[in-house]
């Protein structure tokens, strides 16, 4: 707004409020809820006040899981979901910034053939190939394993696209600097590509590490014993029982815990992700 | 410190552009060159084939007597200050100067000698600590300056370094890169579109046309006897007035007015005369003939009149101390006359 006017000030705030509350008010419902009781929600009435049952239902969770619905402690499935996420987005990072590097700086046969293949990629997401992936992993003998979760999901057209159009406003001359300095190809980037690159990497990871937290429909394919569950499965078996109503308390315990991991990552990295989103440092 | 040899040398890039065509010149151990041309006369991509930073089509490049056409830019020993400075963004000042040594496996302690000497010279030792982005420009000339000079290069390659700073920092940049040259007597090639830089900085001048040399030379050489009607037209400002003329048995006709006779050694036919701004004179009595004055440039000093004798345009610088009037008269002296073949443009005569 170029004109500040107090009116619009306060219908600026209204928007926002609004907007907070419309985001806010179900993520406060689902804290309530895993802090009462397994019939409280049964009742018709939602209650909007703190339960007692809080630690009682964390403890539960933490250490015993819900038997009767399949899901193991949420420990391991939320340590799974830690590596998977982590695994993904590191991953998804080094061979993304690695092939951006080779497609700006190095000319070689095919080249703009190379970047349009891994362009046409983004037409298609796992979804899409999700059963010629999963033969092929099934055949490399990786169901159940860290391996067959992470590697099919981590390469990343958009990724080395963001990193492409970085590189490409980095001024050549400073790579002719470096190259009348002696420094080679991987000297180059390593001392100067890689700490330029600080900011977009940080706000990659925190979107990669957030889209590896959140998969569901691949881990629920390549995973079939409990000690590979990931957090986000786990809530949907919980929820999903038979014959009988599913336990929202712990339900609601299980997602306020798996919600706290990326809540942390973007809080803690909060500064760069932002300064990566809209700085073009020189 | 060594003479630098191009021989032959051509650039022809992938689509066939020919952007240097058989340059050769030597440039001896401790000469201060400039390369001047207009943009696209191939300057840059002759002083970046001596760098290593571009590959050579043809010819060779001899730096200390070493045929170097082959040899990576990092071996090659000489340094290069670039246009927008090239300075490592994430690195300190110190870092920036130091990272070239390091790559080369200098001693840490020679470094820190290095770096403190280089520092000292270019006035920037209270800024070692800070960033590229916390420096003014001229300062961050002055670091780019030092990475050049840690180095001890063979040779220093400017390309255009001074035209991203404003005019009065460019004069004083100027002269403290002269006088830096001259100290340490290192052999410098520097790449330029501004006349007067060239005619500044240069021991000999090259200036470039399309990919060709058009002369060579010590800046007044140029100056005073322009090779072609493109360097007289070039070099010095204002430029040249250049007019069509005939020569006939050694008498030159401009427009059937005789400027000059008995001129040898130019063959009858068309002609191009060529005048100093500087070498017009005012006629006090009504001698010489009129000049119809247009519109006056106020350079403080002297003043630029520019107006036309029988419709052809003419620029003449005056003092300011004159008096001046819609019409003038005015004469030249016919030595002052520069001829130029009225074909190839080339210098014809004395």
């Amino acid at each position: 707004m170029i004109d500040r006017h107090p009116w619009l000030d306060a219908l600026a705030h209204a928007v926002l409020i609004a907007g907070v509350v419309l985001v806010a008010f179900p993520v406060y419902v689902a804290f309530i809820a895993s802090t009462h009781g397994p019939h409280d929600f049964m009742s018709g009435l939602v209650p909007l006040l703190p339960g007692s049952e809080m630690v009682a239902n964390y403890r539960a969770m933490l250490t015993d899981g819900l038997s009767s619905s399949g899901a193991p402690p949420l420990g391991g499935m939320l340590w799974n979901s830690l590596m998977m996420a982590l695994i993904i987005a590191f991953g998804k990072i080094a061979i993304s910034i690695l092939s951006a590097y080779a497609i700006v700086y190095f000319r070689f046969p095919f080249r703009a053939v190379a970047f349009w293949m891994i362009f046409v990629t983004l037409m298609l997401p796992v979804e899409v190939r999700i059963v010629p992936t999963f033969k092929v992993v099934a055949d490399l003998g990786l169901l159940d394993s860290y391996a067959g979760l992470t590697v099919p999901l981590i390469a990343s057209a958009t990724a080395t696209f963001l990193f492409r159009q970085f590189f490409l406003t980095v001024p050549d001359e400073l790579m002719e600097a470096a190259r009348i300095d002696g420094a080679g190809p991987l000297k180059f980037f390593r001392d100067v590509l890689l700490p330029l690159s600080r900011t977009n990497i940080a706000a990659l990871f925190v979107i990669l590490f957030i889209y590896g937290w959140n998969q569901y429909l691949w881990p629920l394919m390549v995973t079939t014993t409990s000690s590979h569950y990931t957090i986000v499965m786990g809530i949907k078996r919980m929820s999903d029982v038979a014959d009988a109503l599913p336990q929202w308390n712990v339900v609601m315990t299980t997602v306020v815990l798996a919600m706290l991991p990326p809540v942390v990552v973007v809080v803690g990295m909060q500064r760069l992700f932002v300064k990566g989103l809209i700085e073009t440092e020189k | 410190m060594s003479a630098i040899e191009i021989a032959a040398v051509s650039k022809v890039y992938a689509g066939g552009v020919r952007a240097v065509s058989d340059v050769s010149l030597s440039i001896a151990d401790g000469e201060f060159i400039v390369l001047v041309g207009p943009s696209g006369c191939g300057k840059s991509t002759l002083l970046r084939m001596i760098a290593g930073l571009e590959t050579i089509t043809s010819g060779t490049v001899a730096i200390g007597g070493r045929v170097v056409n082959e040899v990576d830019p990092a071996a090659r020993n000489i340094a290069m200050v670039f246009q927008n400075y090239a300075l490592y963004p994430h690195m300190s000042v110190y870092d920036n100067l130091a990272y070239g040594l390091r790559n080369r496996g200098v001693p840490k302690a020679d470094i820190d000698a290095r770096v403190a000497e280089a520092a000292r010279m270019l006035e920037i030792a209270p800024f070692l600590d800070r960033k590229p982005r916390q420096l003014s420009g001229g300062q961050r000339q002055r670091v780019a300056m030092g990475r050049a000079i840690v180095r001890k290069p063979d040779a220093f390659l400017f390309d255009e370094p001074l035209s991203n700073l404003d005019a009065k920092l460019r004069v004083s940049m100027r002269g403290e890169i002269r006088q830096l040259q001259r100290r340490l007597g290192v052999t410098s090639v520097y790449v330029t579109h501004d006349q007067l830089e060239a005619m500044t900085l240069a021991d000999r001048i090259v200036v470039l046309n399309g990919g060709r040399i058009e002369q060579v030379g010590r800046p007044l050489d140029v100056y005073h006897s322009p090779a072609s009607t493109f360097v007289a037209s070039f070099i010095g400002s204002p430029a040249m007035n250049l007019a069509d003329a005939e020569v006939a048995g050694g008498a030159v006709a401009i427009g059937g007015q005789v400027v000059a006779s008995g001129v040898g050694g130019i063959a009858d036919g068309k002609l191009t005369v060529g005048l100093r701004a500087e070498d017009i004179l005012p006629t006090p009595n009504g001698a010489g003939v009129p000049f119809a004055v247009r519109y006056i440039e106020e350079l403080g000093a002297t003043r630029l009149v520019h107006g036309s004798v029988e419709g052809r345009h003419l620029t003449m610088a005056l003092s300011p101390d004159l008096p001046l009037a819609d019409e003038i008269r005015i004469t030249v002296a016919a030595d002052r006359l520069h001829f130029f073949d009225g074909e190839s443009g080339r210098r014809v005569g004395r």
